[in-house]
């Protein structure tokens, strides 16, 4: 077994640990799947080999872990998002009461550009942790881990119209924190 | 559901539209709204970079806490 690879492993371990609780939103079961990730990485080195990026393929062995430990789990859950509503419904604050946009969204750009920047990934993940609990969970669940939201239903013990409203939301408050925090930036430095 | 379709509308069927597959009904609607709205236009684009952003987010390079920056 490689020493370097070690040490790399051992480097990504606090955002692998980051993600997973972000994720699972309980830092025991965290800890556990996060080990497990590094076990399978280290038991087959070769299976690493070639591949472009050890963060990605890392990456792809922890959401199936994670995948795991949430289908195995057969505790019930109250999965009650009422807690993470606030009184201001972020959906009604984006509209006028003729249904019109209070404020127009502005255009992102060009999406592949975006993504070649590593510090919008940074800004991601904060406006991810900034996100309510709950909401961040499903949200994760549907657009890190893409799962069907059939699934997503059964694990949480929601209805699909529940679903579709809560997603709806996550994505409100996530773009918001992209555009304030990302894209307005962008924005000023380049006029 | 009406011939046309108000921002509001639109905006929830773009991001169904990420979760479920809308009706031939609902896509004819949104599109027509589309053609004509760029706020909407802009909305479904920020959607479209979301998506791909998450299915791309991977592991930070360093293990440093971005709240510490």
């Amino acid at each position: 077994m490689s020493e370097a690879l070690h040490l790399e492993l051992h480097a990504l371990r606090p955002a692998l640990l980051r993600f997973a609780v972000l994720q699972l939103r309980n830092d025991a079961v965290a800890e556990d799947v996060v080990q497990d990730t590094l076990m399978a990485v280290l038991e087959k080195p070769e299976q690493f080999a070639g591949q472009s990026s050890l963060r990605t393929y890392i990456t792809g062995i922890l959401k199936h872990k994670i995948i795991d430990v949430m289908r195995a789990s057969k505790r019930v859950r109250q999965f009650d998002v009422a807690d993470d509503e606030s009184e201001d419904d972020v959906i009604d604050a984006l509209f006028k009461a003729d249904g019109h946009t209070i404020d127009q969204p502005r255009a992102w750009g060009d999406p592949d550009a975006t993504l070649e920047q590593k510090d919008f990934f940074r800004v991601m993940e904060i406006c991810l942790e900034k996100l309510p609990a709950k909401t961040a969970r499903i949200f994760m669940m549907r657009e890190w881990l893409e799962l069907e939201t059939e699934e997503i239903c059964k694990e949480l013990g929601v209805s699909t119209s529940n679903a579709w409203v809560m997603l709806y939301r996550a994505r409100l408050k996530l773009r918001e924190c992209l555009d304030l925090n990302w894209f307005g930036n962008q924005a000023s430095q380049s006029s | 559901m009406r011939f046309k379709l108000t921002c509001k509308e639109t905006h929830r069927l773009i991001s169904e539209g990420l979760d479920r597959d809308l009706s031939i009904y609902e896509r004819l609607l949104m599109r027509l709204h589309l053609t004509v709205c760029d706020a909407c236009t802009n909305f479904d684009g920020q959607m479209a970079l979301m998506r791909k952003a998450m299915r791309n987010l991977t592991i930070p390079e360093d293990g440093k806490q971005p709240r510490d920056r």
